[in-house]
């Protein structure tokens, strides 16, 4: 942080040093509708205050006046890279509200999707970091290129590509459609050499070193004060992955590590997510080799005319950005008397400003590709 | 630790703080604890700082609106009809007071736990809608609670930077309260139905074009 006396120093110079500058809200490295408001003395940043609401559209009061069931489709639009993971966090809550058991087989396959999520999400911020820093265009299309394979397997069973809407409370919406599994299993089985790959280019890549290390430090105890979650809040070195802490689902039944940083700066983001993709292939295969036959849906709720007992519930759970969270409160109602959605991209923008300040204009702009926002998610 | 342990432990470090147990009767079974007014912020800052509890990380932050509430229960009562003393049943209505209320989900990165549901409510739907803020205690709370202040008129006293965060500064209403009624904004659709025919209707007339 840069103290106020600094600043009134810099503005007794007398030379306008300071210039106010609003960067975004459209421009493309903001990844949608994001704005920050920054002073700048040259090239370092000063302050930097983030400015929200482009594309709030109110989605809890719009919860609050839809049925349980109809809230699921528009959970969708907030990540919407991540629409199976989002999916998955309101059918938890919900689930934890009611009291309701999930299938096995439902469960397997909520592990597949989320972790397949998990790779393309981790993969495109890559893609777009590295855009960032200035590798126009490559490194994007190689990792959109292995993302359309997993989206094609999305669209094969959901019937969607992004929108997938899949999951229902107490399971999933459809069966796998024949030959799915066979050909998950092959575009998992090729994923290890696309990481090969892509680390060779990037991973030892003189530009990126300098480009990465050292820049956006953030210190391990500013990370758990701020609540950052996720891939970011790993890289400052804290142990905390909800998959492992709270083994929601069926976690518990696979081998996995969690990768940690060391430094808390842009290269351990960007190597965290690196090595996490290699962990979720290894769920995906101990997963696809695992999952038994059965039901996809609980057969004793009844998704249509739901009307849990009064009460509230908080579910949980590791997406790609971070810690997704539902809040919903029950009065009885087919309604939900509140519906919170706990939007890890916008906590994780907390300590946006910490990280910022005193780096160039140019770092602000990686360091602040690492903390992968998604507008839907932020503004809501 | 279950709450009660917590709500005891609290109570023997810091005397003279109101708590309050509140039972989730949902298969969650997350409970949740009341925290008055005062104290609040000496309660919050004793959960993150306790060895046993730890609870450093404050996740979720939201705002909840409780309208006035009518509840009307059947009461059997004695009373005289016609001289002579008989058992007549009658309704009695009891009036709740509305307020606010705002829902921190409190863990434990360091020790693994959680959650840990604390509460604080707000006096009236009216002027009385301040509480303390938390944000001191736990930085995570900044915009969440800006975000409570914006859609639900809570004021956080102790709030660094208290502004709107998603809605404009020029707007004026709480739009997540219960009672927010939307303004009438109408805009011509060439098709009008249902709601939006009677909001066409509306707009024409006071126009002065019907």
């Amino acid at each position: 942080m840069i103290a106020d006396q600094e600043l009134a120093a810099i503005e007794g110079r007398g030379d306008e040093a300071l210039l106010e500058l609003s960067l975004g809200p459209h421009h493309p490295s903001t990844h949608g509708v994001f704005r920050m408001d920054v002073v700048l003395d040259g090239e370092r940043v000063m302050k930097l205050k983030p400015v929200f609401g482009y594309l709030h559209r109110n989605h809890e009061k719009i919860a609050e006046g839809a049925s349980y069931l109809a809230s699921m489709p528009y959970t969708d639009r907030l990540d919407y890279i991540g629409s199976l993971t989002n999916n998955w966090a309101y059918a938890l809550a919900v689930e934890k509200l009611a009291g309701i058991q999930v299938p096995e087989r439902a469960e397997y396959i909520r592990v597949i999707t989320a972790e397949l999520t998990r790779l393309q999400n981790h993969a495109s911020t890559i893609g777009f970091l590295t855009q960032e820093m200035g590798a126009s265009g490559s490194p994007l299309m190689y990792s959109f290129r292995e993302r359309e394979k997993i989206l094609d397997l999305f669209e094969a069973l959901t019937g969607s590509r992004m929108m997938c809407n899949y999951m229902r409370f107490g399971g999933c919406r459809v069966d796998l459609p024949a030959g799915w599994l066979e050909q998950t299993k092959k575009v998992v089985g090729d994923f290890p050499r696309f990481l090969d790959e892509f680390e060779s280019l990037l991973t030892g890549n003189e530009i990126l070193l300098a480009r990465t290390q050292g820049v956006g430090v953030l210190s391990k105890e500013l990370a758990i004060q701020g609540g950052v979650t996720g891939p970011i809040l790993r890289a400052s070195g804290v142990n905390y992955d909800i998959r492992k802490v709270d083994k929601y689902g069926i976690y518990d039944r696979f081998d996995f590590r969690v990768p940690i940083g060391e430094h808390g700066d842009v290269y351990d983001r960007y190597m965290i997510r690196m090595l996490e993709m290699r962990e979720s292939v290894k769920i995906l295969e101990q997963a696809l080799r695992d999952i038994p036959a059965g039901p996809i849906m609980d057969s004793k709720t009844k998704i249509r005319g739901f009307r849990p007992k009064a009460g509230e519930a908080y579910g949980r759970i590791e997406s790609a950005k971070g810690e997704l969270g539902f809040f919903l409160i029950s009065d009885g109602s087919p309604n939900p008397y509140r519906y919170r959605v706990r939007p890890p991209s916008l906590i994780n923008l907390t300590v946006l400003e910490d990280m910022c300040v005193g780096s160039s204009v140019a770092d602000t702009i990686v360091i602040f590709g690492t903390i992968d926002i998604v507008l839907g998610e932020v503004d809501r | 630790m279950n709450l009660e342990e917590i709500k005891s432990r609290i109570e023997a470090a810091l005397p003279g703080c109101r708590l309050e147990i509140v039972v989730n009767s949902s298969p969650s079974g997350q409970h949740s604890l009341v925290v008055g007014r005062e104290g609040a912020v000496e309660v919050a800052r004793f959960l993150r700082d306790d060895a046993e509890l730890r609870l450093d990380y404050c996740s979720n932050v939201s705002g909840v609106d409780w309208l006035d509430a009518e509840t009307s229960e059947k009461v059997k009562v004695k009373k005289l009809v016609d001289g002579v003393e008989q058992e007549v049943e009658e309704v009695r209505k009891t009036r709740t007071p509305g307020y606010l209320e705002v829902v921190y989900h409190l863990y434990s990165m360091e020790k693994k736990h959680g959650p840990v549901v604390l509460r604080q409510r707000t006096g009236d739907r009216g002027d009385g809608v301040t509480v303390a803020s938390f944000t001191p205690v736990w930085r995570s709370a900044e915009f969440q609670e800006r975000e409570v202040f914006d859609l639900y008129g809570i004021l956080f006293e102790g709030h660094p930077d208290l502004r709107r965060i998603l809605m404009w500064d020029g707007f004026e209403d709480h739009p997540m309260r219960k009672d927010y009624v939307e303004p009438n904004d109408y805009e011509y659709e060439p098709t009008p139905h249902d709601s939006v025919l009677a909001k066409a209707a509306q707009a024409r007339a006071m126009e002065g074009r019907e």
